[in-house]
């Protein structure tokens, strides 16, 4: 048997660690991003609007559809909180309700988008030279065109929608997180950890899986949250140009549009939508900020 | 007299500079220029040299982590020189490497099992036995199981060099490279991790390769030292050979440089003139001949052969013969 020399110290660590609960890069990252007040709170705000996509459209009021021609263009009252639309319908119902559909899209454009972006970026990243130049020229083309342009692009060809829309802002989001995914792997494939794995005998697959995928996925979750807001943003413009959720469908840039040639003598049609969008987007972005600094390993506390 | 596990003839590892735009010229950094040497059997090669002088490259191109611009490798008989990844996937767990800095070369967001384990896993052997091996190996590597659960953070230089070190034994290897493996270590961790090694050598009768640029480390461990000075070796031999009687100029003034730890000797240290040459180009002939005290025409004009001068002592100057009476 090989003589085990312990210091002092290594032995006492030895023993204290037996005791300690360990620290799990999780519980790391939940006492950092305690720290960040806003985004903490924009968290539970987040976690609340997803909680109203779910249960909302059955709590309302009032039913979002169902006109009321003895109410139109009220503004803000005990009865209707957030006033009602030229077709006499409750806003405020109309926003909760319209709350499911601008975070789905929000969730699974972004997500889709995600999802293709990380693989190209990984495969970028780590299989370098002709595949790398391939991708990201394809990436640089497609950021090229203004989001938004790109999306209405998208919807000419494939036709207005709410799925549509979904399909449109999936693919422009693609190039970003190819990017960011590839700039992240070349960033950790350079580590001294893969060239051990690699020294082991371990495939590639293995090896952008189990090491370089973790590595990057802090940056992918900053950005998909930061995202969600743009992608919210730009289906919205997109239903406001009428590209994408149809009237009378409760979608917040919808409403958005109806209430335009109100804005004058009733600017609450317009004022209420806009707020909810504006709020969500901020949350996401200010949760985004924050997950950025918790998940960051050179900002130690 | 015990078989070579592994030879290394004449590899070169070549790293092309950034060409310039309309320069067809293209330049290169000779970070390995043609060394060779047989490592055998249960022994302990070390290769030393300065920063810069290529043993690290060395270390890389012997692992198949770069790919050797010229030469070959055989190792236990076989080439490996011009194999692909996947040809020399099942023959890594033969070889495996303990790296330089304990603090990178351990996945931080791997628990210390997940990392011990990863070489068995890749190397296919059952999920069953996965999980006894580990404790085994922490044990052999003067850890316990408590630790298997941690992540590397929680652990000290000297605990993690442990690990590597477990992590590097997980698949039975019979040649193992330390690159640089204590020098990032404080001093009173380097000998546990060097008696550690040592005692692993005895009990799995391992090979090492040991890169280091710390002379009194190399003594410690040695059997045999390579040294190497700007992509070539200029002297390999036994270590009492080396320690007693070196011949080439370069490995004097290294060893003239080791400190004393007794402040009434007098020592007469060989200081070397300027800087290493950047390996880009290297000086013509000899390459040391821009910093060695008693070079001449010649050693500007022709390269010195890596000759045998006597038994098991190789040297790469031509006037080894003069310089060593």
């Amino acid at each position: 048997m090989v003589e085990l020399k312990l210091t002092k110290k290594e032995a006492y660590m030895q023993q204290s660690m037996e005791n300690i609960k360990s620290n799990t890069p999780f519980s790391e990252f939940w006492r950092k991003f305690k720290k960040q007040k806003l985004a903490f709170v924009s968290f539970f705000f987040i976690l609340f609007l997803i909680a109203l996509a779910i249960v909302g459209p059955f709590i309302v009021p009032y039913d979002i559809a169902e006109p009321d021609y003895n109410n139109v263009l009220t503004g803000p009252t005990a009865e209707h909180w957030a006033g009602t639309d030229a077709y006499g319908r409750d806003i405020f119902s109309r926003i909760v309700a319209g709350t499911q559909i601008s975070l789905y899209v929000g969730l699974t454009s972004v997500f889709l988008g995600a999802l293709g972006g990380t693989f190209f970026g990984l495969i970028a990243g780590y299989y370098g030279k002709k595949v790398d130049a391939i991708i990201m020229r394809g990436c640089d083309v497609l950021l090229a065109f203004p989001g938004i342009l790109l999306a209405i692009g998208i919807i000419a060809i494939l036709g207005p929608g709410l799925g549509n829309v979904i399909i449109a802002v999936a693919i422009f989001s693609v190039p970003v997180f190819a990017r960011i995914v590839r700039s992240s792997t070349l960033a950790v494939k350079s580590t001294l950890y893969v060239e051990a794995t690699k020294s082991i005998g371990a495939v590639p697959r293995r090896i952008i899986w189990k090491h370089i995928f973790p590595g990057t996925l802090s940056s992918i979750i900053v950005y998909f949250t930061m995202r969600i807001g743009s992608a919210i943003l730009t289906a919205a413009s997109l239903s406001f140009l009428g590209l994408g959720a149809q009237p009378p469908s409760p979608e917040w840039g919808a409403m958005l549009s109806g209430g335009r040639d109100y804005l004058n003598i009733a600017p609450h049609v317009t004022i209420f939508p806009g707020l909810a969008i504006f709020i969500t987007v901020l949350a996401f972005n200010l949760l985004g900020d924050g997950l950025r600094d918790a998940l960051d390993p050179k900002i130690k506390d | 007299m015990s078989q070579n596990l592994l030879e290394v003839h004449n590899i070169k590892k070549y790293f092309p500079i950034k060409k310039k735009l309309f320069s067809k010229k293209k330049e290169f950094i000779k970070a390995v220029d043609g060394i060779s040497f047989t490592v055998k059997k249960g022994e302990t090669l070390s290769i030393v040299g300065e920063s810069g002088c290529g043993k690290s490259t060395t270390g890389r191109v012997l692992m198949k982590l770069l790919e050797a611009t010229e030469g070959k490798i055989v190792f236990e008989g076989n080439d490996i020189t011009g194999l692909s990844d996947d040809e020399i996937r099942p023959l890594r767990k033969e070889f495996q490497m303990v790296f330089q800095d304990p603090y990178a070369s351990l996945n931080p967001r791997l628990t210390v099992k997940e990392i011990i384990e990863e070489p068995l896993i890749v190397h296919n052997i059952d999920k069953a036995k996965r999980a006894d091996r580990v404790v085994e190996l922490l044990e052999v590597v003067g850890l316990n199981k408590y630790h298997a659960n941690r992540y590397p953070h929680e652990f000290s230089g000297g605990q993690r060099q442990r690990i590597g070190i477990a992590r590097a034994l997980a698949v039975n290897p019979k040649l193992i490279i330390a690159d640089e493996p204590v020098s990032a270590l404080d001093v009173s961790i380097q000998s546990q991790i060097l008696n550690l090694l040592k005692d692993l050598q005895e009990k799995y009768d391992l090979t090492y390769i040991f890169i280091a640029h710390d002379l009194s480390v190399v003594e410690h461990i040695s059997d045999r030292v390579a040294v190497m000075y700007l992509g070539r070796l200029v002297e390999l031999t036994t270590r009492d050979e080396l320690f007693a009687t070196p011949l080439h100029p370069y490995t004097k003034a290294l060893l003239s440089a080791v400190p004393v730890p007794d402040p009434t000797v007098k020592r007469n240290r060989i200081i070397l003139k300027g800087d290493i040459p950047s390996p880009a180009a290297p000086p013509s002939g000899c390459t040391f001949h821009t910093r060695c005290p008693f070079a001449q025409d010649r050693c500007r004009e022709q390269i010195p052969e890596f000759r045998e001068i006597e038994k098991e002592h190789f040297v790469a100057c031509h006037f080894a013969e003069e310089l060593g009476s």
